[in-house]
């Protein structure tokens, strides 16, 4: 995914706000925009790095408390970088009566991740959701947008050490 | 117009593109060339058809065969068996669970035979990027019936006389909404679609929006005309990413075709569509949270009134509904409102889409008149619980409803009938449960995800919510007594009438239709210490049953505390004391040997 790769590939993003000024200027700094312009800045680096949360305030003339509490009120926004690879397990009803428990422990010792965290290589982040509105595939987890159903924890396991396979072999060409 | 002499349809739903669909859709379209059949046979790329279980789905019209689980390597025989010879392939059809039986036609699948789908009526049908396909099957007729021949008055005296009422949630007259709105003094007035669709377990304004996002549009076209608004959003969650995708498209195609923006039709009403991406938060599914998102606030509600229709986006006249509502104002133009009112029951008209889920044969979304029984929907549409396992439960509406057992299951499904029972419509959520399904920790469930999602701003949901939790916790611990079920009930009722929003007002609906129904199983809990479901851990223990246990070793290698020991072809036991309640063993076991109890 585009997102990640530009976090890996521009590790020192902050050097200028050039990024985020476009951002800022395509929605007229208007301070009704501000959801937007903080979903493309996470969209531009990955998260959205404290220093850009204060220049946003600067520029759309809000107080940086006020920025902050929008960004810290919606799960969407993480103030932190993310992993190359983001596994969203759904945690829904119909989800959670079909075992996703299991699948969300099985994970964890998997990754030795628990949600919220990133494995310390940076590739895997963990993450749960409400509800990713494939309830008839339940229990389901969803990678980099594919969403993998009807998961068992040996299902997911596998799904994860192909994963993993793959990280690691990209890793050798480059 | 190019004619076919056979469709082909290729599901591109979330469920089915997961199950590569769009990799299916490129092998069919590799064969049908390579046959010289791209003049004779059309591929089209639709939304969901409901049934994701048996996805990735393709259909073939003008039979209507539906195969099922559909590989990419099936596409050549489909096209050289079915499309060339005429020859239906059988191991692909649909099987009836009860019986074996195939059913080769779309239509005769017990599935579909009792729905009645209007707002779902193009979706799985269209390729909802074509904004043509949408206009073949009627659409913006009523636009253009509305503009060419009809006031905003009568518009709005249409809607009233189909009696529809919102699909949101609360179920507030829709036609009578969009008067307060239209007669609201402050210019200028403003439209919105909540597409926030945040109850965890549904999914069927996602399937509008993903299928056929053209009828939103037109439904609120028309909205906006009758009630006088010139600027509208959407506000659409950001989990869904095809949905947005989609809708961006329609709006640009819209625009392209001179059904959005100024002079529409060429005539002088002007509308301008906008779309918002939520950004995860449920509590922005509420009206007046939502408009404080939408104007890049925290999506934090207000106290009503003023409501939105007095003072909505940016202290103006606003008009808020729901996806499903919207599209169903397209077909109540066009075919009247009489004919609306004549499906449902005497106070809930129209159809109502349900999300059927959890553990039910057929999971998928089911269109059906209001007034169908519970019963008739679970196990005639639905095929009844899987696995020769008993029926527990039905959850209905989400975080915000309840749970019914076994003897409310001929309810009619209307409005009243369930708030009286204790559940709510609500946006349409119905997760079923069979008796592995534990009561105490369905509570537990929800009332976390409540307590989760409190925007923390009046102290009964807040403070209220995590005190019942610390009770619940306790019970499925094994620490609870009596006097909790007491306690529960008494909190609940000062969170439902002191709360600020409908969040924390009906958070403890799903501890009190428990209480209500399955107080026993709270019992279980406190006084015998005991799960009747086995899910509750701290309540469980894991037992080797030595006449079944073959002494394989799986059990004790993939355990990860070396709890389990025992000689290699001799029956295995566990350690309790060091066993931690992970259930590895258990699902590693070929032999079932081992148990919870
Ligand atoms: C906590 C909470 C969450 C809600 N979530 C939604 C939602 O996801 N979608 C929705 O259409 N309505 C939701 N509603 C209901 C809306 O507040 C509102 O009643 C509805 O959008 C009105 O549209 P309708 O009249 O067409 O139903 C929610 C209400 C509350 C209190
Ligand atoms: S509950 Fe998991 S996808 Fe809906």
């Amino acid at each position: 995914m585009s997102t990640q790769e530009v976090a890996i590939k521009d590790p020192a993003p902050m050097s200028s706000f050039s990024k985020v000024d476009a951002i800022l200027a395509r929605h007229h700094y208007a301070p009704g925009a501000l959801i937007s312009i903080l979903q493309e800045t996470q969209e531009e680096y990955g998260y959205v790095p404290p220093e850009v949360l204060n220049h946003i305030a600067k520029k759309t003339r809000l107080r940086p408390a006020h920025v902050y509490g929008v960004a810290t009120f919606y799960t969407q926004f993480r103030l932190e970088p993310l992993g190359k690879q983001i596994i969203t397990v759904c945690q829904g009803t119909a989800c959670h009566v079909n075992g996703s428990e299991m699948i969300l422990a099985a994970i964890a010792e998997e990754l030795g991740l628990q949600p919220g965290e990133t494995t310390p290589d940076g590739q895997f982040t963990l993450e749960t959701v409400a509800c990713l509105g494939c309830c008839g595939l339940a229990p389901v987890m969803m990678i980099d947008g594919t969403a993998y159903g009807q998961l068992t924890p040996d299902k997911t396991r596998r799904v994860l050490n192909d994963l993993k396979t793959k990280a690691a072999q990209t890793k050798k060409k480059a | 117009m190019q004619l076919f002499r056979a469709h082909v349809l290729v599901c591109g739903g979330t469920g089915c593109t997961s199950g590569g669909s769009q990799e299916i859709r490129a092998r069919l379209e590799r064969e049908i060339q390579a046959n010289n059949l791209e003049n004779e046979v059309k591929l089209v790329i639709t939304g969901c058809h409901g049934l994701c279980e048996m996805g990735p789905l393709v259909i073939v019209y003008p039979e209507g065969t539906m195969y099922t689980h559909v590989q990419p390597d099936d596409a050549a025989e489909i096209v050289s068996e079915h499309l060339l010879k005429g020859r239906i392939v059988q191991r692909l059809l649909y099987k009836e669970p009860m019986t074996e039986e195939q059913v080769p036609h779309y239509g005769d699948l017990p599935f579909y035979k009792k729905q009645h789908r209007v707002v779902l009526s193009n979706c799985g049908y269209i390729n909802p990027e074509v904004l043509e396909e949408y206009i073949a099957r009627d659409g913006y007729a009523a636009l253009a019936k509305c503009l060419g021949e009809m006031t905003p008055e009568e518009v709005i005296e249409e809607v009233k006389k189909s009696g529809l009422r919102g699909r949101g949630g609360a179920g507030f007259p829709t036609g009578l909404k969009w008067s307060f709105c239209r007669n609201a003094p402050g210019e200028p007035k403003y439209v919105v679609c909540n597409a926030d669709e945040g109850d965890p377990g549904a999914f069927m304004d996602r399937s509008v929006l993903e299928g056929d996002p053209h009828r939103l549009i037109e439904g609120m076209l028309i909205g906006a005309y009758a009630i006088g608004a010139s600027e509208g959003y959407i506000y659409c969650r950001a989990e869904y990413p095809l949905a947005v995708k989609r809708l961006k498209l329609a709006m640009k195609q819209a625009e392209e075709a001179g059904l959005l923006g100024d002079n529409i039709l060429g005539t002088d009403f002007s509308f301008h569509l906008h779309l918002k991406e939520g950004a995860g938060a449920f509590v922005c599914g509420e009206e007046t949270a939502l408009m404080a998102s939408i104007m890049g606030e925290r999506g934090m509600p207000r106290p009503r009134p003023p409501f939105p229709a007095n003072s909505g986006l940016w202290g103006k006249p606003t008009n808020i509904n729901n996806v499903e509502t919207w599209a169903n104002i397209p077909d109540i133009i066009r075919r009247g409102g009489e004919w609306f009112a004549s499906m449902g029951t005497e106070k809930s008209k129209g159809t109502k889409v349900f999300a059927l889920t959890g553990k039910v044969q057929n999971t998928g979304l089911v269109e059906v008149p209001m007034g169908i029984t519970l019963r008739e929907i679970i196990f005639e549409i639905g095929g009844g619980v899987p696995n020769g396992k008993k029926f527990k439960a039905v959850q209905i509406g989400g975080p915000s409803g309840g749970c019914l057992p076994e003897s409310q299951l001929d309810l009619s499904v209307d409005y009243e009938s369930l708030t009286a029972a204790g559940a709510i419509v609500g946006s349409g959520g119905l997760v079923v449960m069979d008796e592995d399904t534990c009561i105490v920790d369905v509570a537990r469930f929800f009332l976390s995800f409540t307590r989760a999602e409190s925007c923390g701003k009046c102290t009964p949901c807040r403070e209220g919510i995590k005190r019942m939790l610390e009770v619940l916790d306790r019970i499925a611990n094994g620490e609870g007594k009596m006097e909790d079920l007491e306690l529960l009930e008494r909190t609940a009722l000062v969170i439902k009438n002191t709360a600020l929003c409908g969040l924390g007002q009906t958070a403890p609906n799903p501890i009190l239709s428990t209480l209500r129904y399955f107080r026993d199983e709270y019992v279980a809990h406190i006084q015998d210490k005991k799960c009747p479901a086995g899910v509750c851990t701290n309540l469980l223990t894991y037992s080797i049953q030595p006449e079944l246990c073959r002494g394989c070793t799986a059990c004790a290698k993939v355990c990860p505390v070396g709890a389990i020991s025992g000689e290699i072809k001799k029956p295995h036991v566990i350690d309790t004391e060091k066993c931690i309640k992970c259930g590895a063993c258990m699902e590693k076991c070929r032999f079932g040997a081992i148990t919870l109890g």
